[in-house]
């Protein structure tokens, strides 16, 4: 390299540092600077009245998975926290697995309207995501509850005679969520599916491929990208859910998020709830893991 | 043999109704391969896509080999496509898209092996076959989706304008390759084009299409010498439209007065009046020659002459005003130059021009 060109060179990288200096700070003092605090409070202990008491303790981990007996002082499991993250992975999987079994054929259904039409749809997709979020979670109390709209229906039409408990159950967690974060699924797989070229369904058609053949050996081969993409942005949030199982499941059905606000509410174990959260955080890494080797794989395939 | 009879496809309804099939009749040979030839929107690619299945018809029937087609779906019917945009899966590999109606057939995975390996060797891809279909060139695409629509052997091969998106130098190539391909396999071949040279070099038969109707079916030789209409005439090479007096006819031939009073025969079109009236006559600028005024059939004055290479066309303005181009091949030492602005006189022989229907 001669003389000139490394001098370019490093001009560049010095107004590139200096370009990238303000990103880089709030980057630091607002991602990073709050995770490491947390990181730190999980290894405290705990205050009387909340906060934290500067002695360094494995305790609030340790309490993650096993908890004390108060009185022998043996390690047991902490059955309400392993309850409460199975129950937080199991029904963000159920709504990831609801969001795409409604979600799909939502989105090939407006990726295949005339493109004046989509545009159209796709906004009747996004208003109610644009609704408060607390709104919509007690339009669906009002639908589910013992004298709401679906009981009171249901009885009238004489297809019950008592309610049905759906409020505060799993079911309603269920229904709410994959409700509040279908939009999420949708928008990726119809960001694939219309940029896919129906040609090739033609193309497989022709090729005696059935519809079902041409939709699992070509359609969703293509738009996997959109379903992996629209089940990350569902499963993320599922799993931190608040609102919705704070309001549906009614303080029976706890998910993670309300777990930790307990840590950090009325228990006043704030330790406890840091180390809780970064296990949430430890969860959503993976799951972006193996979306990011997934998406990698395809890449491979197909730039 | 592909059986069509009266389709018709109408698009929307009411007011803005469009035809897109008129009534089209026509029968296929087996092993022919047939070409629909014709300006863009003539209904072609309709026509090709209800035979594919892609469109169901408004009314008609097609049969292939005495089956009725439209009952089936596109995967039940013996026929493949070739897309004008090859339509190739992205995320298999050469050989995978080839053997990928194989699969669908269910055929034995030696059976698909050996199908591919020989479909590759065909197409000249053999060392492509574990590319990636964006790796290859849009040639190597072509031959790709052509080797993918025959794999499965279908009894009819459609092929919707697939050279149109190469370079001149290599439609000429595909256009040599596809004709071989055809009688190597001994597939029927419905080949779409917008392209007359294209439709004249491959054809066994040619159907020439416009606003969703035949308008004539032949050879390609057929159809150039003898077109039965204006419109045939004219998007088929270049022509020479001659007002004349029809003044008899015997059997194919009709005597014409052309508008200089000279009378020669010319061939008369298919269910053409006896006599009496005005017709047209076609003339092909190579079918006619420039000469002397002297016992010329038409006299005029050379407008312009524009060299091209193999030949040289001279346009001549006419006596009576009309515009004659005559095409003359250039030859090494050619003997007379004729000039611009030269009085000259325009010749064809007897039984040359073709009387047009209308």
């Amino acid at each position: 390299m001669t003389d000139l060109a490394t001098a370019r060179a490093r001009r560049t990288r010095n107004s590139r540092a200096l370009l990238l200096a303000p990103a880089m700070l709030i980057l630091l003092v607002a991602a990073t600077g709050p995770l490491l605090i947390v990181l730190v409070y999980s290894f405290l202990t705990p205050g009387d009245y909340g906060g934290v008491i500067w002695s360094f303790s494995t305790e609030a981990w340790m309490n993650v998975v096993v908890r004390r007996d108060i009185f022998t002082g043996d390690l047991q499991l902490a059955d309400a926290h392993l309850s409460v993250l199975w129950r937080s992975v199991k029904l963000s999987i159920m709504t990831m697995i609801l969001a795409f079994i409604f979600g799909f054929p939502t989105a090939y259904f407006i990726a295949t309207r005339p493109r004046g039409q989509r545009d159209m749809w796709m906004l009747l997709i996004m208003i109610p995501f644009w609704t408060n979020l607390l709104i919509r979670t007690f339009a669906i109390m009002e639908l589910i509850r013992n004298q709401g709209t679906l009981n009171t229906v249901l009885i009238w039409l004489g297809v019950i005679d008592q309610p049905i408990q759906m409020l505060f159950t799993e079911f309603s967690l269920l229904l709410g969520m994959t409700y509040v974060y279908l939009p999420l699924m949708i928008l990726p797989i119809y960001a694939s599916m219309e940029r896919l070229d129906f040609s090739l369904v033609e193309a497989a058609y022709d090729l005696y491929a059935t519809r079902l053949k041409v939709l699992r050996k070509v359609i969703f081969p293509l738009v996997k990208p959109g379903v992996v993409a629209g089940s990350i942005l569902v499963f993320v949030p599922c799993l931190g859910a608040y609102v919705t199982p704070r309001v549906l499941g009614g303080g029976k059905q706890l998910m993670l998020g309300n777990l930790i606000e307990l840590q950090f509410g009325q228990l006043r174990n704030w330790p406890l709830g840091a180390a809780l959260s970064l296990t949430l955080l430890v969860i959503v890494m993976i799951a972006l893991l193996f979306y990011v080797r997934a998406i990698g794989r395809e890449g491979e395939r197909n730039v | 043999m592909i059986d069509i009879q009266s389709l018709t496809k109408t698009f929307g309804t009411g007011t803005g109704a469009f035809t897109a099939l008129d009534d089209v009749s026509v029968t296929i040979a087996s092993n022919e391969f047939f070409t629909l030839l014709g300006p863009s929107g003539c209904g072609k690619t309709t026509l090709l896509r209800v035979i594919a299945g892609f469109i169901d018809p408004t009314r008609g029937t097609v049969a292939l080999d005495g089956e009725d087609l439209l009952t089936r779906p596109p995967y039940a019917r013996p026929v493949n496509t070739v897309f004008q945009s090859y339509a190739l899966f992205p995320h298999m590999t050469v050989a995978q898209n080839i053997a990928f109606g194989l699969e669908m057939l269910r055929k034995p995975a030696t059976e698909i092996a050996a199908t591919v390996e020989e479909m590759l060797a065909l197409v000249k891809m053999t060392e492509m076959a574990d590319r990636r279909t964006d790796q290859i060139s849009g040639g190597q695409q072509q031959r790709v989706a052509l080797a993918r629509a025959l794999a499965p052997r279908p009894r009819v091969l459609l092929l919707d304008e697939p050279l149109s998106a190469l370079d001149f130098k290599l439609r000429k190539n595909m256009q040599l390759e596809l004709k071989r391909l055809q009688s190597e396999t001994g597939i029927t071949f419905v080949f779409v084009t917008h392209d007359q040279d294209e439709a004249l070099t491959m054809s066994d038969r040619l159907a020439v299409m416009n606003e969703g109707r035949i308008r004539q079916i032949g050879s390609p030789r057929d159809i150039y010498i003898h077109p039965a209409e204006r419109f045939v005439a004219d998007f088929i090479g270049d022509t020479n439209f001659l007002q004349a007096d029809l003044l008899g006819r015997t059997g194919d031939v009709a005597r014409v007065r052309l508008a200089s009073g000279a009378e020669i025969d010319a061939r008369a079109a298919t269910g053409m009046q006896a006599a009496g009236g005005q017709v047209t006559v076609a003339v092909r600028p190579e079918h006619a020659t420039l000469e002397t005024t002297g016992d010329a059939l038409m006299t005029g004055r050379i407008a312009n002459v524009v060299y091209v290479g193999t030949d040289t066309h001279y346009h001549v303005d006419l006596e009576g005003g009309a515009r004659f181009i005559v095409r003359r091949q250039n030859t090494p030492g050619q003997a007379q130059d004729w000039q611009e602005g030269q009085e000259v006189g325009v010749s064809f022989p007897s039984g040359v021009g073709q009387v047009l229907r209308d």
